[in-house]
């Protein structure tokens, strides 16, 4: 286990510290006065480390990572999770814009709201299934050009609608999971909302107790009610663009 | 050939561009040394070819004059535009704008700056007769265009822009920012994109009191430069960003819109989201659309701008650039990044991302007196 202290550090210097610290067999991180250092644990492997962030961590988070665990007590910024492979990021505040951007495995807990454009291009293959979860809110083109994996969204402590304009356009892809019900005529056109069934619950069981588990908070608070599922209407929206059926 | 302008090679880079901005609405100052601590964070947001900022309440004691800094290749150029200047101002105090000797920017124009005021007999009353604002924006203009080697880049009351060609916290030590106080700043930090890196091109861009940063590309450029030339402003600076400076001029100066309508000019919503308005403000963004189509703006952007009444932050319509808030106390802070704000905000009262083209608008408490008419809403 090492501490570092990041105040004023240079993002560069900060992930070669992590970096030696993984190549000399080091477990555990705690990187302490994080501000705004981009591209804290890309590309790091190791299914046994965890990174604890205390701070705001820059644009870019876990970007390209492959095993490891990040969690972060504060907001993070955009790009959180940029084409991730494996392992988990806990956000205990609120994540930017961009959030797994092209995930293609392991998960993505927020417990506050992300910004624009979460999940986009987001996909999955056989065992690899990517899943973002969101307490709160998020922004417009949500799931926008969604391919596969999973994207649950909680709508927790927000009165208004949690979804917003956009919604799953293009989305082709993988399901969306919602706790509560979305005006769904002001969204995309080509996908289709359904009620959860027991599979679909089984499966956010499992889910939505190790995202409460991350956060300390209660599952029956999450699971209580129904939930709702968004799938694609077409595995191929676009097939007829410029041919007629 | 004008040296200041467009003396390297247009390339295409990828956007980067930082933006921070920090305003107390009881008009407490602070001096320079918060928004480049901010801005530093940003560091890595811009490559070094350009760096500004502005700050209001600066010149307390010239606070009724036009505060005019200019940049000059060389000193035959400073000499006749110093010539139009006495032609027709009353210029109260004029010196170089201090700067270290020991900051990293070495290589610079010459930065002078004027107090004065537009005289009363002066030539041009012979034709028309203009206010003094607009005398002050036909005489930026008529400098910018037709004086080679010169460029004024700042021309408001109490407030100042400094700015030049490298990171903006080079800059903050090359014009001593440390040393200088005002109640509101905005500050950019310019990552070029599709036009050169030169020191008048750098952020903010300012006319009379307005000030403007911004992070993306306005691709509806041309048809704004065509509405805003039909009025007289000259787009001279080769960067798109000018265009959002004289489009605040035109709405708010001379037709009289406030704030928040002029801002609903520049991120129009779509039609898609009129249709679901109730009538009266269906009405309303229906003719803001007609009438100010040309003066809307395409492309991704992130923008602050200040004017004497307060600040203002946005997004485009879609959010294509960062933008996040914050609120301690008195004190409103934007930035690209929420930890330029932690820099020097650690702990806000609130922190958010402004949705899509929906402004964080911040006025001072005791407004000063608002110029021109106002319709209501």
């Amino acid at each position: 286990m090492i501490t570092i202290d990041a105040k004023g550090m240079y993002y560069r210097d900060l992930n070669r510290l992590i970096r030696e610290g993984i190549a000399k067999g080091v477990k555990k991180f705690f990187l302490e006065n994080v501000n705004g250092q981009y591209y804290i644990g890309d590309g790091i492997k190791g299914d046994d480390i965890v990174i604890n962030v205390n701070g705001v961590p820059g644009n870019d988070l876990g970007a390209f990572m492959d095993g490891p665990t990040i969690i972060v007590n504060d907001n993070a910024q955009d790009n959180v999770g940029n084409t991730m492979n494996a392992g988990k990021i806990l956000i205990k505040g609120d994540a930017g814009d961009v959030v797994g951007y092209g995930m293609r495995g392991g998960r993505i807990y927020i417990l506050g709201n992300a910004g624009y454009r979460v999940g986009i291009h987001m996909k999955g293959y056989n065992e690899q299934l990517p899943v973002i979860i969101i307490g709160g809110k998020v922004g417009s083109f949500f799931a926008e050009y969604m391919a596969g994996g999973v994207i649950i969204l909680l709508g927790l402590n927000d009165t208004g609608d949690t979804g917003s304009d956009y919604f799953a356009v293009g989305m082709h892809g993988g399901v969306i999971y919602l706790r509560k019900k979305i005006d769904f005529s002001k969204y995309s056109k080509e996908v289709e909302l359904y009620e959860a069934d027991d599979n679909d619950m089984a499966f956010l069981k499992k889910y939505l107790s190790e995202y409460a588990d991350s956060f300390n908070i209660s599952i029956e608070d999450i699971m209580g009610g129904s939930f709702y599922k968004i799938v694609p209407s077409s595995a191929r929206p676009y097939a007829h663009l410029y041919t007629s059926a | 050939m004008l040296k200041l302008k467009n003396k390297f090679g247009i390339e295409r880079d990828i956007s980067g561009c930082g933006l921070c901005g920090i305003i107390n609405t009881k008009r407490v100052k602070t001096t320079g040394s918060d928004i480049k601590k901010a801005i530093s964070v940003e560091h890595d947001r811009g490559n070094g070819l350009g760096g500004g900022f502005a700050v209001y309440g600066n010149y307390e004691n010239y606070a009724g004059l036009y505060a005019f800094h200019i940049m000059y290749d060389n000193l035959s150029a400073k000499s006749s535009v110093e010539e139009y200047l006495k032609n027709n101002f009353v210029i109260d105090k004029e010196e170089p704008i201090p700067t270290s000797k020991t900051s990293k920017i070495t290589e610079h124009p010459y930065l002078h700056r004027y107090f004065m005021k537009p005289k009363s007999d002066r030539q041009d009353k012979l034709f028309h007769d203009l206010g003094d604002d607009d005398f002050v924006v036909q005489s930026v203009m008529l400098i910018n265009e037709n004086y080679d080697g010169a460029y004024v880049f700042s021309s408001g009351k109490n407030m100042g822009v400094f700015k030049g060609v490298g990171y903006p916290e080079d800059i903050a030590d090359f014009y001593k920012l440390d040393e200088v106080e005002g109640y509101m700043w905005t500050a950019h930090n310019r990552f070029p994109t599709n036009t050169p890196g030169w020191w008048g091109g750098a952020h903010p861009f300012t006319l009379l009191d307005w000030s403007i940063v911004h992070n993306g590309e306005i691709s509806s450029y041309g048809i704004n430069k065509r509405y805003l030339e039909m009025y007289k402003y000259n787009l001279s600076l080769k960067t798109d960003t000018e265009v959002i400076t004289y489009i605040l001029d035109i709405l708010i100066r001379k037709h009289g819109l406030p704030i928040e309508l002029a801002t609903l000019v520049l991120a129009a919503p779509f039609y898609q989201s009129i249709d679901k308005m109730n009538n009266e403000k269906k009405e309303l963004l229906t003719a803001l659309r007609q009438i100010y189509g040309s003066a809307l703006l395409n492309g991704p952007f992130a923008i602050v701008f200040g004017y004497s009444g307060g600040m203002v932050a946005m997004n485009d319509r879609i959010k294509l650039r960062p933008l996040v808030a914050a609120t301690m106390g008195d004190f409103t802070y934007v930035a690209s990044e929420e930890a330029a704000i932690r820099a020097i905000c650690p702990s806000p009262d609130l922190v958010w991302s402004p949705r899509a083209g929906e402004p964080v608008i911040v006025k001072f408490e005791e407004p000063v007196p608002q110029k021109g008419r106002v319709i209501g809403l």
